[in-house]
């Protein structure tokens, strides 16, 4: 369906990062938001409590992170968007809730802009070490979606496709920001509402008698009733059945896992999405998201004019990570170069997967800088001769 | 084979009055002979059929431990959430979609040890919540550790020399924390625990039920209080009635008297209440509430 | 010219450092149809002393949005200039505020200096001394067509202030046409001529 025009501010904006994330999230149809003041993320929640009191949505600063996860999950059993937005520390807490998001397959939308870390570490400068907390941070085995963004045009974009994919396979997703995209200000274009297609919450046509809330009807996904419709439904974070009973075994918990697992893994050539320049006869390919993707680009364009035959990856969506892509260029290539701003976590994943095929080239800076392209040229040369 | 299916026929008779409250198919419950959680599912119940309201507007949330349990038994929208977050879970659900009644059930561990922060700023915004909970005065899902609410002297798992922390009163807490409505009962008070349920059902804000139940499987056992039925003995012998007694006052020493009654009953705009009458005072005709079924976005 | 040229912003909180690199690059970025990226600083930084905005604009996609060194440098506090002064490009613009800053003189740098402050008490509001620099700056630079920066005065002051902003922002540019015979010299040719509305 179309966006709703209410939530939408068609226009040409000079806008950062955070601001253009809100943005994205109304134009959506987040509805709900519950959050928890940390920089570098708490310009998102402020643009939202100004604009949420005339769309009909709710804005609520709870008492912390763990309050504010929780409430969105509530809330989103109501049938509306939700979200909540933070940062590493408040990620940190957030994981509790995050883990039952993904146990009751409740579509939200969870912003992380990063900061350097660990712990407090840099409060107001960039970090890009959250990439593996992301998909790992909760316990147990489960998977999620995550997106990041290079700039706030893609603030605005990808947090429109943060709530859709949400919406499409019943979990919550990571947006991952990182501080230097968040609070760097570019133009924003945001278009007419009828432009932007947004994902409806999928609402059971089954009469309360037959609805089970876990029954997946064949697919993976199961449908949605909401609170307050009649359908008395029971969810749990425990292990369930079909009906969302309590079930304390190793055979439904083996099963009900690997459904949460599978509609992510199963889907994930639908869900993947990158951007490739310069394959044909790439000997090197630098592989990086968010910030770091643009830096690279200008170490790309300095290697290619030494003549070095580099190609260039740009992750969109981080998790699932592209793996099938990845494989491919293994194959064909000598090496991948791998700036982040952490000390190696995609990195990790590109080296996983090419498998020995290719080497892998980390370029790491541990936070609170952008790098100089001119570290990742001297990398590409020496990963080229 | 001809007893079975005589005792089949004998129960599908003699339904549980309030069976059609509850998901019989997950009966027998988890929880032990002569806890009083079940005591207090049965009041809940009760108290929701008498007082009229649409049940399909109900929503129970629960968070963990042996009370987490209580939103798995009841035939309505229930949640069990994760431990300490029940309240917040509570409050999403409430704001997104504001003509639901939700009732938060669970334990002493639960609401006001790892929840503890959530019970405090709940009470202090006074969002539309009824709270029942179930204290034990100790850990029972996890066999008996010390809670915020162990008396001094009382023996847990973790205390096995005698508890010599200072435990909350939660009346207190709560009142103090800004709660509408705040009352505290036994087990065994059941008519006026249902009476009580059913009161606050129909008030606003965030309302306070606190119930002392017995566990005599841990706490009184490491305590040697006894059987259930000897806790039921102990709360008639030792609990008084003071309604509207200063909340200052309701200390609970161990094995000492239990005053139980109503303490605050003072309706006060609610969390809601006080959103709507600000934006519409700021914002006039610009504002746009949340619909009362819920700011969702689905083809209709 | 080069295609890029990167700015530097700095006052004391309150001065409104970043609203003037907002309109600075909103009017470059929306007006003027060019790149411009903004940082802004945060945290304590923000409310001290040497508040700073910095900004990339460019005909082309930004891809490094911080600055190496700056080709222009406004600056509105002594302690902006003393923290930032010294990184200015060897050919490089300082706009300054006259009465609070007292560059020393580097050569093959150009120093524009104007009485902000002063012109923004004379039309009877402190605060606007921003705006009177984002004109001072319009009119000293070229680097943005005035219209351009005017739609961006506009639509980034609050509401029911555009009048008393765009007053500042022609007292700025009327002094800057007064004081400065001839713009600055490396970025004076405005980069795009194209004005959407």
């Amino acid at each position: 369906m179309k966006a709703d025009p209410a939530g939408v501010l068609t226009g040409s904006h000079y806008l950062d990062g955070d601001v253009a994330c809100g943005e994205g999230a109304m134009a959506a149809g987040c509805r709900f938001v519950a959050g928890y003041p940390i920089t570098p993320s708490t310009e998102v929640v402020e643009r939202i409590a100004r604009r949420f009191p005339t769309l009909g949505g709710t804005f609520i600063q709870m008492e912390d992170e763990l309050a504010s996860m929780a409430a969105v999950v509530g809330a989103a059993w109501t049938g509306t968007k939700t979200m909540t937005v933070t940062s590493g520390p408040g990620f940190s807490l957030m994981m509790e809730n995050i883990g039952l998001a993904a146990m009751m397959e409740t579509p939200c939308v969870v912003v992380n802009v990063q900061r350097g870390g660990p712990s407090t570490g840099l409060p107001t400068m960039v970090g890009q070490g959250d990439v593996m907390q992301a998909r790992w941070g909760s316990h147990g085995d489960y998977e999620v979606i995550a997106l990041c963004p290079q700039s706030p045009q893609e603030a605005f974009d990808l947090t429109i496709d943060a709530f859709n994919l949400a919406e499409i396979y019943r979990l919550p997703v990571m947006f991952l920001m990182d501080e230097c995209v968040g609070h760097m200000t570019e133009k924003v274009v945001i278009p007419e509402a009828d432009a932007i297609e947004v994902e409806p919450r999928r609402l059971t046509d089954k009469s309360p008698e037959e609805f089970g809330p876990y029954q997946i009807n064949g697919g993976q996904i199961p449908e949605f009733a909401r609170a307050g419709d009649g359908y008395r439904f029971h969810t749990t974070g425990l292990t369930h059945d079909e009906r969302g009973y309590p079930v304390m075994n190793a055979e439904c918990h083996d099963a009900s896992v690997r459904r949460l697992v599978g509609k992510i893994r199963d889907n994930a050539d639908s869900i993947v999405r990158f951007e490739e320049e310069g394959m044909d006869d790439a000997e090197v390919v630098v592989v990086s998201f968010g910030i770091t993707a643009r830096v690279a680009r200008l170490a790309v364009e300095e290697a290619r004019s030494r003549g070095i035959r580099v190609g260039f990856l740009r992750l969109v969506v981080i998790w699932p990570f592209p793996e099938k892509r990845i494989r491919e260029l293994a194959g064909s290539v000598a090496a991948f170069v791998v700036p982040e701003i952490n000390l190696g976590q995609i990195a990790l994943e590109v080296e996983r997967v090419a498998a020995g095929q290719a080497v892998t080239w980390p370029v790491n800076h541990a936070g609170g800088a952008v790098h100089d392209p001119d570290a990742i040229t001297e990398i590409i040369v020496k990963a080229a001769s | 084979m001809t007893v079975a299916t005589k005792s089949t026929t004998a129960s599908q008779e003699l339904e549980h009055p309030s069976a059609p409250l509850l998901r019989m198919e997950r009966i027998p419950h988890v929880w032990c002979p002569s806890c009083g959680i079940g005591t207090v599912v049965k009041c809940y119940a009760t108290a929701l059929e008498r007082s009229g309201v649409d049940l399909d507007k109900v929503s129970v949330v629960s968070g963990i431990g042996c009370s987490g349990r209580v939103a798995g038994y009841l035939k309505l929208d229930g949640f069990h959430t994760t431990h300490g977050r029940a309240l917040p879970f509570a409050t999403g659900l409430k704001l997104g979609r504001p003509e639901l009644l939700v009732t938060v059930i669970s334990g002493d561990g639960d609401l006001v040890g790892i929840g503890g922060n959530h019970f405090i700023h709940a009470a202090r915004r006074n969002i539309d919540l009824l709270v029942i909970l179930i204290n034990n005065f100790i850990y029972g899902m996890t066999g008996g550790q010390n809670a915020p609410t162990t008396p001094q002297q009382a023996r847990s798992s973790t205390m096995p020399y005698g508890n010599f922390e200072t435990p909350f009163s939660l009346p207190h807490l709560a009142a103090s924390s800004g709660a509408s409505y705040v009352a505290r009962w036994t087990c065994l008070h059941i008519r006026r625990l249902t009476w009580s349920i059913e009161e606050a059902i129909h008030k606003r804000g965030f309302r306070f039920i606190e119930v002392i139940a017995p566990c005599p499987t841990l706490y009184a056992r490491l305590n040697k209080l006894g059987t259930g039925l000897d806790a039921m003995r102990f709360y008639h012998d030792t609990a008084v009635i003071r309604n509207d007694a200063d909340t200052r006052e309701l200390d609970i020493s161990f094995q000492s008297e239990i005053t139980c009654g109503k303490f605050v009953d003072e309706e006060r705009p609610t969390f809601l209440d006080l959103m709507h009458n600000h934006y519409s005072d700021q914002l006039g005709d610009r504002y746009v509430p949340t619909p009362p079924e819920g700011g969702m976005l689905h083809e209709q | 010219m080069s295609s890029k040229v990167e700015i530097r912003i700095t006052g004391f909180g309150g001065q409104g450092v970043v609203l003037a690199g907002h309109i600075i690059g909103c009017a470059c970025a929306i007006h003027a149809g060019r790149h411009a990226t903004m940082i802004q600083s945060f945290g304590p930084e923000a409310r001290g002393s040497a508040c700073s905005a910095t900004l990339v604009i460019s005909e082309s996609e930004v891809l490094y949005p911080y600055l190496r060194r700056p080709d222009i440098f406004v600056v509105m506090s002594g302690e902006g200039y003393e923290k930032y002064g010294q990184e200015l490009k060897k050919d490089g613009t300082l706009v300054f505020e006259q009465d609070l800053v007292h560059p020393t003189t580097v050569e093959g740098q150009r120093a524009f200096g104007v009485p902000s402050t002063r012109l923004a008490e004379s039309l009877g509001k402190t605060i606007v001394q921003n705006i009177v620099m984002v004109g001072f700056f319009t009119g000293v630079t070229q680097l943005v067509p005035d219209e351009a920066m005017r739609a961006a005065v506009r639509g980034s002051v609050p509401a029911g202030t555009e009048d008393l902003n765009l007053e500042a922002f022609d007292k700025g540019l009327e002094y800057a046409r007064k004081s400065v015979s001839q713009p600055a010299v490396g970025v004076a040719r405005p980069i795009l001529e194209e004005v959407s509305p």
